[in-house]
């Protein structure tokens, strides 16, 4: 079996972000870039995949700008067989990058495709679900358990309510949910072999997708900031205020 | 043109995450009409019937819509989202899950979890775990959106008297089965709708220290959530995670109890009216955005304050 991971290059979950004094979005000038968390979870679930026997061919897919590059070979320090970046300028919607996907599988045939739930930028969580859509396959979004068995798959996944399990056909789209695995960290040694494994690049056009935006971004803004509040001496102080002052309780 | 609102239910009960949707929903000036898709429904429908200003109910009950699987609920739902000028479902584990999938097989770009309406194109919605706010403008010819449900008032839930029109289901695509599922089983209220929550992060040090904030909880009728951190060590189970790619939550009262505050737990909690943190480490992020801030053991605080809720006389 193949597996195609998608890997999204998005500013460090550890990064206070700051937005830009004339609205336009996001000030990403000498900011800390990272793989997507997700995605993390997503190249580690396909390993754990090949390991187990299961999976012969992990392909890394990263769609956006040429630093991209770095993401898809973090991939591949972490075990990823080859790498394709699909090269754009334009800031893509989750509709494109699910459209490219989608042309990608057609060239690949892969049996899984695995993404991560959300994007930690965008915060749209919805490429998974309009890849499945575009390829008329099944999704299992949000997963915490993957196990494979006779071109069929159990997947389990965290829902509001607490955990769905449901089979689905093989092929199939799924998103990493955060309790899936705990991704490893790249060796040394493998850090250096990632850098002889291949990377396709191609472009949108090439695929024949258009990414003509169907969302225009009018401002971006700071959300409302909260009062300052205050320290309270005790229990007891606490107890008073909750119930005095802000009669909450 | 109207637009529609995709309910959220358990085939027994409207909940009330619903109601925040359609006063979303009525932002657009049109008729509003709801969707029930469940099996053996019909109650959940003769709620939505009542519901003040909703136009018209339509019910789908068949089998295959019980547990709202994605497949067959966008198999349903593209065929009637053409003659509406927006399809509108709530931002959590079940609308996530099917609405991007109706808005592909549409072509259509979905603006995920809106938090304000300009206008009938024009969307508030937070990005980066909610420390920006992005206003967008949407050119599809149908809105396919998922609202933060607590960015919205509810509708009243009586008053109105909608007829219910029953809708043919749609044929299953069978992709995927269901196969079991494991709800966490709790007499108190639901996060998501609770007025007062009270969370417990990695402080806690284990799950049955949980006891502690299950005490204080049902003095004060609240919800139990927790951080990420609490949760991955097993502590409790997911669905008590609030945050960025957990729950959202905007209670009256949240207290937040040995969380340091990291900018993913507050993504899910800083909308609360009045924010309580219980910390020993007088620098954690957390005090910056709580309203009341305790310095303190919470092995002694949380104690203390179950035998100062005990003593409170009712308000
Ligand atoms: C992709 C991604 C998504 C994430 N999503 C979420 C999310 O949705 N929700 C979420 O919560 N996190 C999320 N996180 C994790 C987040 O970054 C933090 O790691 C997490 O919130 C920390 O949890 P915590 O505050 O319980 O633990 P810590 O940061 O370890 O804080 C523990 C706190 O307890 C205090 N404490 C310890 N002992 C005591 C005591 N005896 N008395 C009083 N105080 C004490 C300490 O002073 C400290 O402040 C996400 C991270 C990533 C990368
Ligand atoms: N530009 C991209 N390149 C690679 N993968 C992406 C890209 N955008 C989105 N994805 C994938 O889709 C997932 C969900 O993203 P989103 O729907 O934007 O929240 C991410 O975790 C990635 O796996």
């Amino acid at each position: 079996m193949k597996v195609l991971v998608a890997v999204k290059r998005v500013v460090d979950y550890n990064v206070k972000i700051r937005v830009k004094a004339d609205q336009t979005g996001v000030d990403l000038n000498n900011v800390k870039m990272s793989m997507n968390p997700f995605d993390e979870i997503g190249v580690e679930e396909a390993l754990r995949m090949k390991e187990a026997g299961s999976v012969e061919e992990i392909v890394a897919v990263s769609i956006g700008v040429q630093q991209c590059q770095e993401t898809i070979r973090t991939a591949l320090a972490m075990g990823a067989d080859r790498g394709i970046l699909v090269k754009t300028e334009q800031e893509l919607e989750p509709l494109h990058v699910a459209k490219i996907m989608a042309a990608l599988i057609a060239e690949e045939q892969p049996d899984v495709v695995i993404l991560g739930k959300q994007a930690i930028d965008d915060d749209c969580n919805q490429t998974g679900q309009m890849l499945a859509a575009l390829m008329d396959w099944p999704q299992g979004t949000f997963a915490s358990k993957i196990e494979l068995a006779d071109g069929k798959a159990n997947v389990t996944r965290e829902v509001d309510g607490g955990l769905q399990t449901l089979t689905l056909d093989l092929p199939m789209v799924v998103t990493t949910d955060l309790r899936l695995n705990e991704p490893r960290y790249a060796s040394l040694p493998n850090i250096m072999k990632a850098k002889k494994k291949p990377i396709d690049e191609k472009t949108p056009e090439e695929l024949g997708v258009d990414t003509a935006p169907r969302l225009t971004t009018l401002k971006v803004e700071d959300p409302p900031a909260r009062q300052a509040g205050v320290k309270v001496e005790d229990v007891a102080d606490l107890v008073d205020k909750l119930r005095n002052e802000a009669g909450v309780i | 043109m109207s637009v529609l609102v995709v309910a959220e239910h358990d085939n027994s009960e409207l909940k009330p995450a619903t109601l925040s949707v359609v006063t979303a929903a009525q932002a657009f000036g049109e008729d509003v009409d709801i969707l029930i898709a469940g099996s053996g429904c019909a109650g959940v429908a003769d709620q939505a019937a009542k519901v003040a200003g909703v136009a018209k109910v339509m019910l789908a009950d068949a089998p295959q819509y019980a547990n709202m699987l994605a497949e067959p609920m966008a198999a349903l739902l593209v065929p009637l989202a053409g003659s509406y000028s927006a399809v509108l479902a709530v931002a959590n584990t079940v609308g996530k899950n099917f609405m991007p999938r109706v808005a592909a097989k549409l072509d259509v770009s979905q603006i995920s979890e809106i938090s304000d309406i300009e206008s009938a194109d024009t969307f508030v919605r937070p990005i980066y775990a909610g420390n920006a706010m992005a206003t967008v403008q949407s050119s599809d010819a149908v809105k396919i959106i998922t609202v933060r449900t607590t960015a919205f008032a509810k509708a009243e839930p009586e008053g109105g008297s909608a007829a219910v029109e029953a809708v043919e289901a749609a044929a299953d695509p069978g992709l995927s089965s269901f196969v079991g599922e494991e709800l966490s089983k709790s007499e108190r209220p639901e996060l998501t709708a609770a007025r007062v929550i009270i969370s417990g992060g990695r402080g806690m040090q284990s799950g049955d220290n949980f006891v502690l904030i299950e005490k204080v909880a049902d003095k004060l009728n609240a919800a139990v959530g927790a951080s990420r951190a609490a949760v991955d060590a097993g502590f409790v189970p997911n669905d008590y995670q609030v945050g960025q790619t957990g729950k959202v939550v905007a209670p009256e009262l949240y207290i937040a109890v040995g969380i340091s505050g990291a900018i993913q737990h507050l993504a899910g909690m800083k909308d609360s009216k009045v924010i309580v943190a219980i910390n020993k480490d007088e620098e954690a992020p957390i005090f910056q955005v709580a309203d009341y801030g305790l310095v303190a053991d919470l092995f002694k605080a949380v104690p203390e304050l179950d035998e100062e809720l005990a003593k409170l006389p009712p308000a």
